[in-house]
C-alpha cells in the first residue's frame, strides 16, 4: 500500500514537471466527463419533466373513446364513431369493481363571445366528476352540479387560458358569456395545467358544459367520444381496463374475433412510452457525450506515449537498478490512471456546474443523478487503465541496454 | 520481494574457491544484425574472487562492453554459462534478472544516469524503493551511503545542482544502498577532469580497502587502470592479457601532489 502510494508520488511529481502538456491532456477527460454528466443530466432532467406532466393529467386515469385505431388497417376515426353512449358510462360505474367514478364527455369547437372579445376553443361537455377524475381544482368559484346536468343549465367552467383572453383584468364570476350565441353564466374558473407533456396542446384552452346541455343545446347529437375513468388505485387501472374493454364489447355485442369499436387508454402505458422516449433521448446525449471522453482517452495515450520516449534513458536507469518490468509498467499506468482521475474528477466539478446553469440560463429541465457520477469516475479510471495499457507495457518491455544508450 | 526470487534460484557449489563472485565459462556472444553476425564474445573464462579490483580495458569493439553487460545481467549470453556468486545467471528469467540486478550488483556509469529533479538522497535510495525495503530503513542506508561518499552535505540537491564528481559519488551511494556483492563501473571517470576522477578512484579504493567491496572498472586510460589490482585487456571477443597490476597508485598519495585547480 505505502508503496502504490510512493508509485503516485512520482506520478504526480512526473506530471508536474510538464504541467500544461499534463494541463492540456487533462483537458480532454474533463470536457469529456463533463458533457456526459451535463448530457445525461439534461435528458434525465427532461424524463422527469415528462412524467410530473403525465402524474398532472390525473392519477390512476383511464380513457374510453369511441372508434378504433387500427395500426395495421385503415380505420383511423378514433372519436367519430357513434357507438359510445352515456348507458356505457352509467354501466362502467355500475358493473366494473375497479372502477372508482366516470364521466362521460363529448365536445365541439366553439366561438366564445364577451363584451366586444371573442375566442375560438374547444367546449367539452360532461359531469362534475370529470374534474376530480382529472384531479384538476377550480382556482374560482366552483364547479357545475349533478341538477346542472339534469336540468341541462347554461352554465360553463372556463380553463385559465379562455379566462385570459376573454375577460383580462376583469373578474370572469357570474358574467355571462355567448357560445353560439347561446348565454352561458360563467360558475367557476380551473387552475392552470399547462401544456400536456404527451400531446404538447395547451390543457388551459378548454371550457367545460354539463353534458346535457351540449348534447341537447349545442351539438344535438346524443352520442360520447369519450368517457374518462378513474381507477380505484393506481393498482387497478389495468384490472379496470379489462373490466371496460369485456363490458363494452358486451354491450356493443361484438362476438369472437370482430374488432373493438372503441379503445381504452391507460395514463400508465402512456407514461411509458413517454418514460421510455426520454430514456432512449438521455442515452443518445451521453453517447455522443462519451465520444469526447474516448478522445480524451486517446490524447492521454499520445502524451503517454510521448512521455515513454522522453524518458527512456529514466526507463533503462530504472530497469538496471533492478525495477521489474511490473514496476515500470506500474508507474506508467499509474501516471495514466492520475491524469484521468484528476480530469475526471474536475470534469465532474464542471459537469454539475454546467447542469446548474443551463436550466438558469437556458430554462431547461436538468437533474444530477448519482448514478451518473459514479459512472463518470468509474469511466474516468477505465480510460486511464484502457489508454495507459499500450504506453506501460512498451515502457516495460524497454531493452535497458539500449534505454541507456538512448540519448 | 525481490528476495523470494533469489531464493527460488538454488546456489551452486562450484568446484574451486568459494570465495568466488563472478564465474564465466567460455562465454560466447553474438548478434544478428540483417544477414550477418556479429561475434562479439569468442569464447570468454574468467573468475573474479572476492575483494578483487579489477580494470577491465580494451579498444572500442573488442567486446569488453558486452563482456561488462553480461557481467551487470543486463544481457545473457548465447553460449556457455555464468555464475554470480554460484548461482547460473545464464538459465535466470527476466524478473529473477531483475532481482539480481536490484539486490547483488552496483552500477556506477560514465554519464552518472542520475534521475533528473529528483534529490541525491531519493536518486540513492531509488534500489532500496525496488527491493521492498521499509521507507525508514530506506532513508537509514541512502543517509549512511551519501556520508559514506562525502556528501553527507548535500543530500536535498538536485543532480543539476551538483557537480559531475558529486554526481558521481550520488551514483556510487545508489549503487552501494542494497549492499551489492559487486560494484561494476563502466568508465565511471569517463566524463570527469583529472582531479575529480582520482577523488572518485579513491573512493573506490576505500570501498575496495575498507570493506572489502568486490569493484569491476571498465575504462581505457592507462593511468585509471594503475588505481586497481588486476588488469583484464579485451581484443576481438577474446581475452588478450590479464595481469596483476605492479607499482599500484594509491588515490589518496596521488591527490597530495596533485594542484587543486580554482576557477
Amino acid at each position: 500500500m505505502t508503496e502504490i502510494l510512493a508509485t503516485i508520488r512520482i506520478a504526480l511529481r512526473a506530471l508536474a514537471r510538464n504541467k500544461l502538456r499534463s494541463g492540456l491532456t487533462m483537458l480532454g477527460i474533463i470536457i469529456g466527463v463533463g458533457a456526459v454528466i451535463a448530457m445525461v443530466a439534461l435528458g434525465q432532467g427532461a424524463q422527469e419533466q415528462v412524467q410530473q406532466q403525465i402524474a398532472a393529467l390525473g392519477s390512476n386515469m383511464l380513457f374510453v373513446m369511441s372508434g378504433n385505431m387500427n395500426r395495421g388497417g385503415v380505420r383511423l376515426g378514433m372519436g367519430n364513431t357513434q357507438n359510445l353512449v352515456a348507458a356505457d358510462e352509467e354501466a362502467i360505474v355500475r358493473e366494473c369493481p375497479a372502477v372508482a367514478m366516470a364521466a362521460p364527455g363529448s365536445g365541439s369547437g366553439v366561438q366564445v363571445v364577451f363584451g366586444n372579445d371573442n375566442w375560438g376553443t374547444q367546449a367539452t361537455g360532461t359531469e362534475p366528476q370529470y374534474f376530480d377524475i382529472r384531479d384538476w381544482p377550480m382556482a374560482e368559484g366552483v364547479s357545475f352540479t349533478n341538477e346542472d346536468v339534469q336540468l341541462a343549465a347554461n352554465v360553463v367552467v372556463i380553463g385559465e387560458t379562455v379566462r385570459k383572453n376573454l375577460f383580462g383584468a376583469t373578474d370572469p364570476l357570474g358574467q355571462t358569456v355567448r357560445i353560439n350565441n347561446l348565454p352561458f353564466k360563467v360558475v367557476g374558473v380551473l387552475t392552470a395545467k399547462g401544456q400536456s407533456g404527451a400531446m404538447g396542446n395547451d390543457q388551459d384552452d378548454a371550457m367545460f358544459i354539463p353534458i346535457t346541455t351540449l348534447q341537447k343545446k349545442v351539438t344535438g347529437q346524443n352520442w360520447l367520444r369519450f368517457i374518462s375513468v378513474s381507477a380505484k388505485s393506481k393498482n387497478e387501472t389495468y384490472a379496470a381496463q379489462q373490466q371496460i374493454e369485456a363490458l363494452l364489447r358486451d354491450r356493443h355485442k361484438l362476438r369472437g374475433g370482430k374488432d373493438d369499436d372503441f379503445t381504452v387508454r391507460n395514463l400508465a402505458d402512456v407514461a411509458e412510452v413517454a418514460d421510455q422516449t426520454g430514456r432512449v433521448m438521455t442515452l443518445l446525449l451521453a453517447s455522443i457525450a462519451s465520444v469526447s471522453l474516448l478522445v480524451g482517452g486517446i490524447g492521454i495515450m499520445n502524451i503517454m506515449l510521448v512521455s515513454v520516449t522522453e524518458r527512456t534513458r529514466e526507463i533503462g536507469i530504472r530497469l538496471a537498478i533492478g525495477a521489474t518490468e511490473d514496476d515500470v509498467q506500474r508507474q506508467f499506468l499509474i501516471e495514466a490512471v492520475t491524469l484521468s482521475i484528476i480530469g475526471g474528477a474536475i470534469g465532474i466539478i464542471v459537469g454539475l456546474l454546467v447542469s446548474y446553469l443551463i436550466p438558469q440560463v437556458l430554462g431547461w429541465a436538468a437533474s444530477v443523478s448519482m448514478m451518473a457520477l459514479v459512472i463518470a469516475v468509474v469511466f474516468s479510471f477505465a480510460v486511464g487503465v484502457f489508454f495507459g495499457y499500450y504506453p506501460a507495457r512498451k515502457a516495460a518491455r524497454l531493452n535497458p541496454i539500449e534505454a541507456l544508450r538512448y540519448e | 520481494m525481490g528476495n523470494t526470487v533469489i531464493s527460488m534460484v538454488e546456489p551452486v557449489t562450484h568446484s574451486g574457491s568459494t570465495d568466488s563472485v563472478i564465474r564465466a565459462e567460455d562465454v560466447h556472444k553474438y548478434y544478428e544484425l540483417g544477414d550477418s553476425r556479429v561475434h562479439a564474445l569468442r569464447g570468454v573464462s574468467m573468475e573474479i574472487t572476492r575483494g578483487e579490483f579489477v580494470a577491465v580495458m580494451g579498444s572500442s569493439g573488442s567486446g569488453k562492453s558486452t563482456f561488462m553487460n553480461i557481467l551487470g545481467c543486463l544481457d545473457q549470453p548465447s553460449s556457455g554459462r555464468y555464475f554470480l556468486e554460484g548461482i547460473d545467471v545464464s538459465t535466470l528469467e527476466k524478473k529473477q534478472l531483475a532481482a539480481i540486478r536490484n539486490q547483488k550488483i552496483g552500477f556506477v556509469f560514465q554519464g552518472f544516469n542520475l534521475l533528473a529533479r529528483t534529490t541525491a538522497l531519493e536518486n540513492a535510495e531509488l534500489p532500496a524503493f525496488y527491493a521492498r525495503v521499509s521507507q525508514e530503513e530506506r532513508l537509514r542506508r541512502a543517509k549512511t551511503a551519501l556520508q559514506m561518499v562525502g556528501l553527507g552535505d548535500r543530500m536535498d540537491h538536485f543532480p543539476s545542482q551538483l557537480s559531475g564528481g558529486q554526481q558521481q559519488r550520488v551514483a556510487i551511494a545508489r549503487a552501494l544502498v542494497n549492499r551489492p556483492s559487486i560494484l561494476l563501473a563502466d568508465e565511471p571517470t569517463g566524463n570527469l577532469d583529472s582531479r575529480t576522477s582520482v577523488e572518485v578512484m579513491e573512493i573506490f579504493q576505500k570501498l575496495n580497502e575498507e570493506q572489502g567491496l568486490t569493484i569491476v572498472l571498465v575504462t581505457h586510460e592507462h593511468d585509471i587502470a594503475q588505481f586497481c589490482k588486476r588488469a583484464v585487456v579485451f581484443r576481438d571477443g577474446t581475452i588478450r592479457k590479464d595481469d596483476l597490476i605492479s607499482n599500484r597508485s594509491i588515490a589518496a598519495d596521488v591527490l597530495k601532489t596533485m594542484p587543486v585547480l580554482e576557477d
